[in-house]
Order: C-alpha cells, then sequence, then structure tokens
C-alpha cells in the first residue's frame, strides 16, 4: 500500500500498515514530489463520507499548482473540451447527455484533481475513462476549464445564452473546498474542520 | 386605473421574455397553400379514407402494440366515452413506475394485465386489471450497463414494449431486445444488439409480426451506422440485419430493390453519396417507429438523420438516411426508398411514425402511408412503389420550398442552409423538427389525422468535431426557438384527402405526447406542464383536463376492462428531449444544452418536476 498522500487513515489501518499509518496521517506527504505522469492519482477522495474521521478529508496533490491563477490552463481547456467532444454531453456547461459543470453541484468533488480523476477513471453512470487515452497534462487543462464554468466570474462574462466562453483562472482559493461543504455564512461548529488533514 | 392595469397585464409577459427568445417573424416561414404539392387534385368522392382489416382487424378492446394496429391508427371502436360524458372522466387508480425520467411508452393491455416497460433502467410491471386498485403481477428489472445513459442523446427514454405470443417484448438502453413469459415474468430470451463503445442504444418499441421481431438502434448523434434487425420471436436469434448506410450487400440491396426515383438508383449509393468511409460513422439510425403491412407483406422502416450535423463534413445525398425503406419482412431486402432530405443539415430523422391507409387518390382508392416528417412535410405515398402522391406542409417551413414531386427531393431554400462557423438564424422547423418522434391516430370515422406536433424554429451555426467512438458526433450549436405565433406546440386535425388542416389547437409547450381517438369521437393528449386533455375529435373543443404530476410525454391508449367498460391510460413523466432540462441535470443558463432544446425549454422547470407514474381513467360505473 503505497499511498502517496495524506488521504484515508482508515484504509491504511485495515491494510495493516502501521509505518505507513503513523507517517500517512501524521507527517508530512511521502514522496509527493514524484507523482507518475499519467492517471496515478491513487488516494485522491471522491466522496464526502469518510468512514473513521468526523469530517471530510481533503486531499493536497501537488500537479495541482500548476493549473491555478492560470489563464492558459482554461483557455487551452476549453479548446480541449470541443476537440474530445466533452461539449457533445456537457455543452457549453449546461449539459445534456451529461450532467451541467455551470452549477454548484459536484457530485464526484470539484477540486481539480478531482475532476482530474473523474476524467482519468470515468465513472459509472456514462461518463467515459479518458486516462491512457489523452496527455495527463490535457487533462489538467480540461479540469481547470470545467473548475471554472461555473466561477461567479465566468458566468459573468457571460453576454448570451452560451456561457464558458470566457472562462476566468482558477482561484487558489476555492481549492479548498470540494463543493460539499455548506455555503460561507452557514453556522456550523464542524465546517471549521473540513479543510484539516490531520 | 387604466395604467396599473396595464402594467400588471405585462409584468409576466416581460418576465417570461428574459428567458424564452421572441417568435420567429410570420413572414419568415412560406405559406402551406404556396408550397403544398399534389400529384392530382383530391378527389373525395372516390371512396371512404380507412385501414384495410388485414392492418387493422376488428377491435377487442385490448392494446397489444403501441400503435394499437398494423395500420398505426391508435383508433380505439370503444365509445362509451363521449363528448358529452367525458367531462365525468376520473381517476380509477395510479401506480408509480418508480423512475423518475421521461416516460415515453404505451401502456398494453392483453388478457386483463397492463404492462408497462419505464425509462431507463427500462423496469417492466404487470398490473392484474382484475383485481380492485390493479395490483403488481409481477415485474422484471434487465439492469442494463449505467454507462449507456451517457451515450443517449435525449434522455433515458423508452417508447415501449409489445405483447404477442405469450411475450412481453422490449428493448433496453443498452442495447438488448428481451423477451419476457408474460404468465412468469422471467425472461425466455435476451438479445445483445448495441455496442455502446460505439454509441449505439435501444430506445425503440419493437413490431411483432409473423414470428418476427423488427428492432432498430439510436445514437445518430453518436456516429453510429445504423440498421435494423429482425429476430426469430421464440428464440431471439438475429435473422436478417440491413444497415441504413454502406454498401448494398451491407444495406440488404438487391435484386428486388426498384426505388421510384432516379437519384435513388444506382450501385453502392450508401458508399458513393459520401465522403470516403464516411458512411461508416454516419448515422442513419432506426430508432422510430417500424411499420409492418400484412396485407402487402412490407415492413416499412424510417432512417434517422446523417451525422455529424455538421453538413460540411459530409458533402453528398447521404444515403440512405433521412428517408424510408420498404423491405421484405423475410429476408429485410429492401424493395424502395425514398428520402425525404437528401444531406440533411437540420436533423430532420425520418423515423417518425407510417399510418397505412386506403385512400381516395386520383379518382380511384390506392394504398398509400402518410408519414408526417421531422422536415415540416405531410408525405401522402404510394406504398406499393414508394411514389410521392402529395407532400404538404404541416407546420412552420422555411428550409425548403416544398416538394418536388417529379424528382422527389425538397426544393432547397439556400438562405436556411447550414455554414461553418457562421450562425444562420430563424430556421424553420427546428431540428427536433414540425413534429418529432410522438404518434398520430387515425379514425375512420372523422377520417381525420391527429397530429400531436411542435411549432419551434432554431439558430444553427456548424462547427468542426471529431469522431471518437462512444462519445457524441455532433459539430453543431443550435439555439432554439418559439415559431411564429408563439405557440410552442399544437395539436392539428389533418384531412389527408383534401390536404388541410381541419382545426388546430395551439399549446404553450411542444406537444411530446401521443394522441389516440376513439370511436365516441374524443381525442386524448398529454401536455408538458402535466395536463391530460380531452378534446372533441370534430372541432377540437376542450371537453375535459386533469392534472397529473409531471408532465406528460406517453402514448394514451383506451381499452376495454374486464368489467366491459372503457378505459384511457398514459404515462406521465416529463422528459425526452425537449423535457431534459427538467428530467436530467441541465443548467437553463446554457440555451446551447440538450442539443440547443433548453434555449426554448428554459421555463419548463417553472411548470413541472420530473415525475413517473401511470394513471387510468374511466366514468364512474
Amino acid at each position: 500500500m503505497s499511498s502517496r498522500y495524506p488521504t484515508n487513515c482508515l484504509t491504511k489501518l485495515i491494510a495493516g500498515a502501521a509505518a505507513a499509518l503513523l507517517a500517512g496521517c501524521n507527517g508530512p506527504p511521502q514522496s509527493a514530489a514524484a507523482p507518475t505522469e499519467q492517471g496515478d492519482v491513487h488516494g485522491v477522495i471522491d466522496s464526502a463520507l469518510d468512514p473513521g474521521v468526523d469530517h471530510s478529508l481533503v486531499t493536497d496533490d501537488p500537479r495541482v499548482a500548476a493549473y491555478l491563477n492560470n489563464a492558459d490552463a482554461v483557455n487551452t481547456g476549453k479548446h480541449l473540451f470541443g476537440q474530445y467532444n466533452c461539449s457533445g454531453c456537457h455543452s457549453n456547461g449546461g449539459g445534456g447527455m451529461g450532467p451541467d459543470l455551470m452549477d454548484d453541484v459536484w457530485i464526484y468533488g470539484g477540486r481539480l484533481e478531482q475532476i482530474h480523476q473523474t476524467l482519468v477513471q470515468g465513472r459509472p453512470n456514462g461518463m467515459p475513462s479518458w486516462g491512457g487515452k489523452v496527455p495527463d497534462v490535457q487533462l489538467w487543462q480540461i479540469s481547470a476549464y470545467v473548475r471554472s464554468l461555473s466561477l461567479p466570474q465566468t458566468l459573468a462574462a457571460q453576454t448570451d445564452n452560451t456561457p464558458s466562453q470566457t472562462p476566468a483562472p482558477v482561484p487558489s482559493e476555492v481549492e479548498q473546498d470540494a463543493g460539499w461543504s455548506p455555503p460561507p455564512a452557514t453556522t456550523n461548529d464542524y465546517t471549521t474542520t473540513i479543510k484539516g488533514v490531520d | 386605473m387604466r395604467t396599473a392595469f396595464l402594467i400588471l397585464a405585462l409584468a409576466p409577459l416581460a418576465a417570461f421574455s428574459q428567458t424564452i427568445p421572441a417568435p420567429v417573424p410570420e413572414n419568415e416561414v412560406f405559406k402551406r397553400e404556396d408550397i403544398g404539392h399534389a400529384l392530382a387534385a383530391p378527389t373525395p368522392e372516390a371512396g371512404h379514407t380507412a385501414a384495410s382489416p388485414a392492418n387493422s382487424p376488428a377491435d377487442d378492446g385490448q392494446w397489444v402494440m403501441p400503435s394499437k394496429d398494423y395500420a398505426s391508427t391508435r383508433f380505439s371502436s370503444l365509445k362509451e366515452i363521449t363528448p358529452e360524458n367525458v367531462k365525468n372522466l376520473k381517476p380509477d387508480f395510479s401506480f408509480s413506475l418508480g423512475v423518475n425520467k421521461g416516460q415515453e411508452a404505451a401502456p398494453i393491455v392483453a388478457d386483463n394485465t397492463m404492462y408497462v416497460v419505464t425509462a431507463y433502467p427500462n423496469i417492466v410491471y404487470a398490473l392484474d386489471l382484475t383485481k380492485p386498485g390493479a395490483p403488481l403481477k409481477w415485474s422484471f428489472a434487465p439492469k442494463p450497463a449505467p454507462a449507456s445513459q451517457g451515450i443517449a442523446c435525449c434522455d433515458v427514454v423508452n417508447r415501449g414494449g409489445t405483447v404477442d405470443n405469450g411475450k412481453y417484448i422490449f428493448n433496453t438502453l443498452d442495447g438488448q431486445t428481451i423477451a419476457v413469459d408474460i404468465k412468469t415474468g422471467k425472461a425466455l430470451w435476451r438479445t445483445q444488439l448495441g455496442n455502446i463503445n460505439r454509441g449505439e442504444t435501444m430506445t425503440m418499441a419493437p413490431t411483432v409480426a409473423q414470428g418476427r421481431v423488427f428492432v432498430g438502434d439510436s445514437g445518430g448523434e453518436m456516429g453510429v451506422h445504423g440498421w435494423v434487425a429482425a429476430l426469430d420471436e421464440n428464440s431471439g436469434k438475429l435473422l436478417w440485419r440491413g444497415y441504413n448506410t454502406g454498401p448494398d450487400s451491407q444495406v440488404l440491396i438487391g435484386a428486388d430493390f426498384k426505388p421510384h426515383y432516379p437519384d435513388d438508383q444506382g450501385k453502392d449509393l450508401g458508399v458513393t453519396s459520401w465522403p470516403p468511409q464516411a458512411w461508416q460513422i454516419g448515422g442513419g439510425a432506426a430508432w422510430g417507429w417500424l411499420t409492418f403491412d400484412a396485407e402487402l407483406n412490407s415492413l416499412y422502416t424510417g432512417v434517422g438523420n446523417p451525422g455529424p450535423w455538421n453538413q460540411t463534413q459530409r458533402p453528398g445525398d447521404n444515403k440512405w438516411t433521412a428517408g424510408i425503406f420498404s423491405r421484405d419482412p423475410a429476408s429485410g431486402s429492401a424493395r424502395w426508398f425514398y428520402q425525404y432530405s437528401p444531406h440533411d443539415e437540420h436533423d430532420y430523422d425520418g423515423v417518425n411514425e407510417q399510418i397505412l391507409l386506403d385512400m381516395p387518390f386520383a379518382g380511384k382508392m390506392q394504398k398509400v402511408l402518410v408519414h408526417i416528417d421531422r422536415n415540416g412535410y405531410l408525405y401522402v405515398i404510394e406504398r406499393t412503389t414508394g411514389t410521392v402522391l402529395s407532400a404538404d406542409p404541416y407546420g412552420p417551413v422555411n428550409t425548403s420550398r416544398g416538394i418536388d414531386l417529379q424528382t422527389g427531393r425538397p426544393i432547397i431554400n439556400e438562405e436556411k442552409q447550414t455554414k461553418l462557423g457562421e450562425t444562420v438564424r430563424n430556421i424553420c422547423p427546428t431540428a427536433s423538427g414540425a413534429k418529432d418522434w410522438n404518434p398520430s391516430s387515425f379514425s375512420p370515422q372523422t377520417q381525420l389525422i391527429y397530429i400531436p406536433h411542435e411549432n419551434m424554429c432554431m439558430d444553427w451555426m456548424d462547427a468542426e468535431v471529431n469522431y471518437i467512438a462512444g462519445t457524441p458526433y455532433v459539430g453543431a450549436l443550435v439555439h432554439m426557438k418559439p415559431g411564429p405565433g408563439g405557440n410552442r406546440g399544437e395539436l392539428t386535425a389533418w384531412d389527408p384527402v383534401q390536404r388541410r388542416p381541419v382545426w388546430a389547437v395551439k399549446e404553450n409547450f411542444p406537444i411530446w405526447s401521443g394522441t389516440v381517438v376513439t370511436a365516441g369521437d374524443v381525442v386524448f393528449y398529454g401536455t408538458m406542464d402535466g395536463w391530460f386533455k380531452a378534446v372533441n375529435a370534430r372541432s377540437g373543443d376542450l371537453l375535459w383536463k386533469y392534472k397529473v404530476d409531471s408532465g406528460v410525454i406517453g402514448q394514451p391508449v383506451s381499452y376495454r376492462g374486464p368489467d366491459g367498460h372503457q378505459y384511457i391510460a398514459v404515462l406521465s413523466g416529463v422528459g425526452g428531449w425537449s423535457g431534459a432540462v427538467v428530467s436530467g441535470p441541465v443548467d437553463p443558463r446554457d440555451g446551447s444544452a440538450a442539443l440547443g432544446m433548453v434555449n426554448v425549454m428554459s421555463d419548463l422547470p417553472k411548470y413541472t418536476t420530473a415525475g413517473g407514474t401511470l394513471y387510468v381513467f374511466s366514468l364512474p360505473h
């Protein structure tokens, strides 16, 4: 069991890897600087339910940073979104054969690494698996564009009923939320721990 | 005082116009009188229009196939319900389908049992009509592959099953045809015909005749290689499969093929009317109505749109898409073909219903099929030869200036041809057609056809698209809008002999349900905002309406219950292409969503929510 990121301690416990438990749950990420180029995103969480802990954990994939605050990434992603027929199902963010991507609902998580994992693996209700078929850097660029679709800046730039034509770069702060936490004004004493990785 | 009233009156209108685009101006479309054509003047004195007994036998009070009979009349000879008493119609029972997606199926009634198939996951229910409340006899869950949901162009619908020889036969979204034993509820056979990794799904209702099950694929937006197939009714074994594009050997074109028009004559036109290899991914699915003709022993198979939508990637006539074959039911070999929309540029599938009638034309009774096409024309076709006798617009049309009855081809209006990278505006009818799949009915009493249809137009821009197997192959940016007058739907009673509408009822939303007409002279249909309605078959006057739980896009039926009384059944459950904005995860802020349909349907979520319920109505007794 070689999880690169501090993710799910329970999994490690079940696996009986005591050393990993100690290192992974209490220490810094192991070998975080050496992710594989293609597709290996083991450990990214795509459920808000995390048995054994009392809040949702988030992961911290170092590959994400390059696609944040990056206008080229979202613009290239927009182009690729059309080239690979993503737009055939998701339209210009409004959906059709596939779900819309311009609202604040993230079935499998809205952090870039989660979107990327969805693209790599596919999802059972009709999302194809693109891992190994499209260069990984392009999957990250598409992920950035997908995340951009629901940004207030992107939506505000819409001038007619074809949205998403001027995607805003993805700011770092939106990366803190997978889309499963309550709205900012919500008073709830456990929201403060959502960001926390033990 | 007057000012205040004016503001109040205009307020809802202003809110409305923010979401729904303005209707296309009246002067953008052609007049019916100017573009409708026929080979001869009407001769109603030559006889009474009706389906032949072979195709429409005496009504036994059941409803064993979605089309009611092979002639596809959807006419019920029951007359307990009349224009006078229909106001007393009450729900008898309802049944939740447990699936909140578009429900397009017709309830089937055989041997005092009702059979219903849902949208994906295509669960079949059998209800015992002999007992109070119609309890469940059995249910059958075929468990289609969940991934098939991702390649269904226009919601995960199913248009129904049919009962024949002790079997309920239906298709699943992931491309299986299944026969269930109606006594036990267990599958007798399952045949996998479609491949989801080629973009193939199945949503149509099988036609069963002569011990054969006739089916076809969906996937015209996925670059499929479209086909129709015949299976042995007892074993499920594939008897033949005829493709709708490609070499003659694959299309099952041989010595018997005698198309009427010169443009359909020649070798391997299914290859040569395409750019190299484009026919292999050229669509031409068969997701609509396959009609068996017991009188002429023929099978009429409508063919869907060519792919991709971007027509600049496929110069040529794109045979044999957007047209109709007559085939030998035993071998599948083609007898004739007629192309409604050669080189279709607007997604005008040719898969709508065929109604088989004996009709007076040019002074004598002729065997015709009436087809009400997406391209806006109602065709009367002499069905032994495939000769178009008349073609008249029944909705808004400006993509063509009529059908040239010498060549059979539409007279193209260049102004509405689509362009690469340039938006062409106010194209009529819209991509889903002046009418989509939802079937009309015909009454031999009134001799009228009751057409549930749309009044919508669109803006369209072609865009380059790559073919990636298992993903959409569309290449167009579409934004739909209301047609002239702003009413998006219409129910038209059409006289096929006189070639004109007799009456029409305007509806706010496109009519996506079928119609049924009864011997009591009552027509039933449903609306997308959830009203199930009865109108007078002779006048169109509204007689009764009932609000159901969700919009209606299903096919109503009329049957005689075990107690001898007349019942009307229909499924609610909005969805389908036009209702995806409610049933699908679709955001109304993107007008291009759901292939441009959302632009004209973004207000539907204010009127209805998703649902899925069987309703059965009768008079108090």
